[in-house]
């Protein structure tokens, strides 16, 4: 089930350093929203402060709320392992666990919720996972071969399966593409396409492009120089962005005048 | 010009890069030639034990396989209930220092069990004898009371304490350093990608660690597991000390009578030993070696059965 973001007015601290201020964005379900922006301007940051990812990182805290379906992520007793299994992650290494087989990485975090499940299931719940991210045919012969000895981009999209079989609401992926040719990048974003059918989708690229191409919304950030916080300065219909931004700093970014 | 061809296609011979390979080639060749004249003293010192008679045995004794194989049996019962008892702990305590301790209450943990590490082994049997054993007695009985039924711990209880269990413990505290040292830095180097994604799917730390730490380290827990093992399989000085031994079989942990390790029945006799009975008492000393070669052997075999899905590649 797909659902409905609210940000207000969030900050995010590295211990004392201000790293994103003043955030205030309203992400709406069954949409793709890009954040775009110049290297360190807190998208990373940002991003993980949806499903409270931030809180890995020692030292790292947040002021204000983050509001999915109108439940606040940062609510006193709200417990960060049940936000993470409602918005899941993607990030921008393939990162599947080297010491379990195709199958089991796909399952992983199902395993985590219902450790009982029969075979049939297991394999059912496998089979949709993996067609979900457009794998099925690649892997279906080698699901007990380990997953790190598919490639880069293959690697990815069981990334994206292993996310989507818990059935999160929300999925945030962190440069997904970044370390991927091409060829690979061009089945993400089919597979974006699809899944926006189902979930809410948050994007951070570099790629102009790609922004365009996969995102309905698009979010802006920058910052006004080193050391000083990451805002957002424009978020709006992606087609709006980069045709006629409001926003000077905008356009000279998505223009490539500079970033 | 057909001398310069030649000359510039073959690599140049860099003194810094001869030095190197010479000093690796020479160190690999010492361990080999140090380790091979070891096993050959064994073995050529061995070769009348083999061919020994009743005789050269104390008791009924009547060759020398019957005279070893309860050595043997105290050898590896011990050491591997030492292992059992040591393993989970050092485990604990390993991701207790990386994962979950703040990160000064960590270093100083880490210095503490590194120290744990220094301490002779004298010092370990004499802690047996004069705390462990007496501290331990008392259970003993009840355990022998209450559990007598299960043969392992069937009794009588032995009045000292000074059991194949207390041994085992004390070879456990023994070991419990390097393993918790190499466990430490293993789970250490777990990837933060792996562990990000476990987290990322909603696991618990617990959970992380199950799915991304604990596979990741399980080949370096078996090779560390194994280097104390090999330790409790060789140690001397502390079973000497603390183990009342008897000449047989015994899986009975809490009596008074227990088989004893190699090792310290060497050093038990070897002041009182002349003629065969020193061959002999080298013979087992061949035998542990043997015992220990295989057990490395075993531990290499487990570890590479899984290495496609070790994460190294
Ligand atoms: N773990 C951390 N500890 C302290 N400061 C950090 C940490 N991670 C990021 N920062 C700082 O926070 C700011 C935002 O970083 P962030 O990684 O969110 O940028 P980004 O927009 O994702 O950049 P990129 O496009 O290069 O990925 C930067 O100034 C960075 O130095
Ligand atoms: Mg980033």
């Amino acid at each position: 089930m797909s659902k409905r973001i609210e940000v207000n007015d969030l900050n995010v601290y590295y211990t004392n350093f201000l790293a994103v201020e003043g955030v205030s964005i309203v992400i709406e379900p069954r949409t793709v929203t890009a954040f775009i922006g110049p290297s360190g301007c807190g998208k990373s940051t940002f991003i993980r402060t949806l499903n409270r990812m931030h809180e890995v990182i020692p030292g790292a805290r947040v002021e204000g709320e983050v509001l999915i379906d109108g439940n606040n992520l940062y609510g006193p007793g709200v417990d960060p392992v049940l936000v993470r299994r409602q918005v899941g992650m993607v990030f921008q290494r393939p990162n599947p666990f080297p010491t379990m087989s195709i199958q089991d990485n796909v399952l992983a975090g199902v395993k985590l919720n219902n450790r009982r499940m029969s075979k049939t299931d297991a394999d059912d719940l496998t089979e949709k996972a993996l067609r979900g991210a457009n794998l099925w045919n690649e892997v279906k012969d080698r699901l007990a071969r380990p997953g790190s000895g598919l490639s880069g981009g293959q690697q990815q999209r069981l990334c994206i399966a292993r996310a989507i079989a818990v059935e999160p609401d929300v999925i945030l992926m962190d440069e997904p593409c970044s370390a991927l040719d091409p060829i690979s990048t061009l089945a993400i974003e089919d597979l974006i396409e699809e899944m926006k059918q189902e979930y809410t989708i948050v994007i951070v690229t570099h790629n102009m492009q790609q922004a365009s191409r996969v995102s309905d919304r698009t979010a802006f950030f920058n910052i006004a120089g080193t050391g000083k916080p990451g805002k957002l300065i424009e978020y709006d219909d992606t087609t709006t962005i980069f045709s006629n931004p409001s926003v000077q700093a905008t356009e000279d970014y998505v223009s490539g005048r500079f970033g | 010009m057909t001398t310069a061809a030649a000359t510039t296609i073959k690599a140049r011979q860099r003194p810094g890069d001869r030095i190197f390979s010479s000093a690796t080639v020479i160190s690999g060749s010492l361990i080999l030639a140090v380790l091979a004249a070891v096993a050959i003293f064994l073995l050529v010192e061995s070769l009348p034990a083999f061919v020994a008679g009743p005789d050269d045995f104390n008791g009924d004794i009547t060759n020398f396989w019957s005279y070893v194989g309860p050595l043997v049996f105290g050898t590896i019962y011990s050491a591997v209930l030492a292992l059992l008892m040591a393993v989970p702990v050092a485990i604990g305590i390993a991701l207790f220092i990386s994962h979950f301790a703040p990160r000064k209450l960590a270093q100083s943990l880490g210095y503490l069990v590194d120290l744990l590490a220094a301490v002779p082994s004298v010092v370990f049997g004499l802690w047996g004898i004069g705390v462990l054993a007496p501290l331990v007695q008392p259970f003993y009985t009840t355990i022998v009371d209450w559990f007598g039924w299960f043969p392992p711990l069937a009794g009588p209880a032995s009045g000292t304490g000074r059991t194949i269990f207390t041994v085992s413990i004390v070879l456990a505290v023994m070991i419990l350093p390097i393993i918790t040292a190499i466990c430490r830095e293993i789970f250490l180097q777990t990837p933060l990608l792996h562990e990000e994604a476990a987290l990322a799917l909603g696991a618990t730390r617990w959970e992380m660690i199950r799915m991304a730490v604990l596979p990741f380290g399980l080949p370096g827990i078996i090779s560390a597991s194994m280097l104390g093992l090999g330790r409790a399989l060789g140690e001397t000085m502390a079973v000497a000390m603390v183990l009342s031994p008897s000449p047989e079989v015994i899986f009975q942990l809490l009596t008074a009578q227990n088989s004893n390790t190699i090792a310290a029945n060497i050093a038990l006799n070897f002041p009182e030993a002349h003629g065969v009975g020193v061959n002999i008492l080298l013979a087992t000393g061949l035998v542990l070696f043997v015992v220990t070669l295989l057990v490395n052997m075993l531990a290499r075999v487990i570890i590479n059965s899984r290495k496609a899905f070790s994460g190294a590649n």
